[in-house]
């Protein structure tokens, strides 16, 4: 028994210490965000202020996170780029995914690897290989518009996954039902699959932009001369670093914990929903 | 390729198959091929480009095995990053073994969460809390200060700064395929090895890991994929005081396309980076016996 004990004991110690080591260090970036201190640290503790959000410092300059327009900026582009990555990977995601699911060739598992190898590849290859191509045959240079083709090339394929998931639960004999009592195939595409996919479409949405809101890796190689929120706070850690970088973590990680909560709640609603809605008449 | 017209109609095959061929063409296989075309070329100025002596050779890929410094980066990335994938694994395992088989109702709950919270943080944040534990002000010289183990604050930058945040940066890459795939494993086989008298070590060495094969592929090729190929956590963690000898490769390939703008050599780095994941894939495809949709799902 006492054996036992000590295997417990060692089980819980070592759990501590594995759940202390993920979250301490946000801990600890989180508080430094309210530390009265020209540096970002926890220790020594001098105060509490709000200051690296709007705030003053003794001569009178602004020094807030929130009086700072370049940062503003910044935010802008990575919800632009976001929202042009969701128009992107949605449509063309759903495309992969109906087609894998409905070929039967042989070369069907050799295309899927090939749908699915961004996922594999390293971030900065995306990039790069994305900033050559378009550079040589569109003459396009780097820019947010080529920051969302880079991320979609990968956020695509995670979207692709997520829609092929929930078609491989779908009834067939529902959609061959519907064109056999005569509706035409648009019509069973808006009435009966697209109802069924639409959980699978709006957590796909969440995850796409996500995933390219937090982009740094692609993203460097062909955003140009423009700035995003996560190439901003690269730059400001490198060049004049302010406790005011914390006062950005605090609020992308409440953000973070917002937007992944949704998204498990979409997920989880996605995968008990019931099969299909019922086709209303028309 | 009929199916997918009776199955979908005229317009919304067309239109899937239109999609889907330009997806895989200018997003995928393309940019790839031009990169590769683009590494075999010399650097020259825009009005040589095309002439006589743009001509296809494997120069750039020379450069890279003759210049000791690049050959010397190269090589470190990728056994940095194949020791952060061994360390991950060793850490995650009993983790993901407890969450998995030993953990019951809301406690396993929780404790998931607890994992997918962090999980969702951004890469630069998850860098930069480390960045300030390890700065010269940082909370680790200020408890080695406090404690009287140090006078002055000690220099923590360095290649063991940039794995020790790859470790913390990558590591719920590999919890959750871990997590997933001992799950599935049924509790009644660990139960009866133990009943026909096994050990816990060849329990987990016959029983857990076998069957947890597909979930330890994906977890390393995973990690191995993002810490060879982050800019982000070495570039952070490069403005750490004593930072600047730990140089990874992908630094070094930024630097060629947008410092010294010689776009050829740079893509031939990055291609063979490239080849060096592909390679640490199908080796791990191999040693686990895995195919290529249990790795992406």
């Amino acid at each position: 028994m006492s054996a036992k004990r000590l295997v417990d004991l060692f089980v819980y110690v070592y759990l501590a210490l594995f759940f202390a080591y993920l979250f301490l260090p946000l801990v600890f970036m989180v508080a430094a965000a309210f530390n009265d201190s020209r540096f970002p640290t926890m220790l020594p503790w001098q105060g509490f202020t709000l200051d690296w959000f709007w705030g003053f410092d003794s001569r009178g300059r602004a020094i807030g996170l929130f009086q700072d327009g370049r940062m503003g900026m910044a935010i802008w582009n990575s919800v632009l780029i976001g929202l042009g990555v969701i128009l992107v990977s949605i449509p063309v995601g759903l495309a992969g995914a109906l087609f894998l699911q409905t070929i039967r060739t042989r070369a069907k598992s050799f295309l899927y690897g090939v749908m699915v190898s961004p996922i594999l590849t390293p971030g900065v290859i995306l990039g790069i290989s994305t900033l050559v191509f378009w550079r040589y045959v569109f003459d396009v240079g780097g820019g947010l518009m080529l920051a969302v083709i880079a991320q979609s090339t990968f956020i695509a394929a995670y979207c692709m996954l997520l829609f092929l998931a929930r078609l491989e639960r779908f009834d067939r004999t529902q959609e061959e039902a519907a064109l056999d009592l005569g509706a035409s195939h648009g019509l069973m595409l808006r009435r009966v699959m697209l109802p069924f996919l639409r959980p699978a479409l709006l957590s796909g949405a969440v995850l796409a932009f996500l995933q390219s809101f937090e982009n740094y890796n692609t993203t460097l190689f062909v955003i140009g001369i423009e700035d995003t929120l996560t190439l901003n706070i690269a730059t400001r850690v490198r060049l004049g670093l302010t406790p005011a970088v914390n006062a950005i973590g605090v609020i992308m990680i409440a953000l973070t914990i917002l937007g992944a909560v949704v998204y498990e709640i979409l997920r989880r609603r996605e995968a008990r929903a019931t099969p299909v809605e019922p086709v209303a008449a028309g | 390729m009929a199916e997918l017209f009776r199955r979908l109609g005229a317009v919304a095959g067309a239109l899937v198959l239109g999609t889907v061929i330009l997806w895989v063409l200018f997003l995928v296989v393309l940019p790839q091929l031009f990169m590769v075309d683009m590494s075999l070329r010399p650097h020259l100025p825009v009005p040589e480009q095309g002439g006589p002596a743009d001509v296809r050779s494997l120069a750039n890929y020379a450069t890279l095995f003759a210049n000791d410094a690049h050959r010397g980066i190269f090589l470190r990335t990728i056994f940095s990053a194949a020791l952060v994938t061994v360390l991950a694994l060793v850490v995650c395992y009993p983790v993901a073994y407890y969450l998995a088989q030993v953990a019951r109702g809301p406690t396993a709950a929780l404790l998931v969460l607890g994992l997918v919270v962090p999980f969702w943080v951004n890469e630069i944040l998850r860098t930069f809390s480390w960045f300030l534990i390890l700065s010269r002000n940082g909370l680790l010289n200020q408890v080695l200060m406090g404690l009287g183990l140090t006078e002055a604050p000690l220099n923590m930058g360095g290649v063991g700064a940039v794995m020790v945040g790859m470790v913390y940066a990558y590591i719920l890459f590999m919890v959750f395929p871990l997590y997933n795939a001992i799950e599935s494993l049924d509790r009644n086989q660990i139960e009866a090895a133990r009943d026909l008298g096994a050990s816990w070590p060849r329990i987990h060495a016959r029983v857990v890991v076998p069957h947890a094969k597909p979930g330890i592929a994906v977890g390393c090729i995973m990690t191995f994929m993002l810490a060879a190929g982050t800019v982000a956590v070495p570039q952070l963690l490069e403005a750490l005081p004593g930072g600047t000898n730990a140089r990874w490769f992908t630094q070094v390939i930024y630097s060629l396309f947008f410092d010294g703008g010689d776009w050829n050599s740079g893509a031939a780095y990055a291609f063979a980076l490239l080849v060096s994941c592909v390679i640490f894939i199908f080796v791990m495809m191999r040693v686990f016996r895995v195919g290529i949709a249990d790795v992406a799902k």
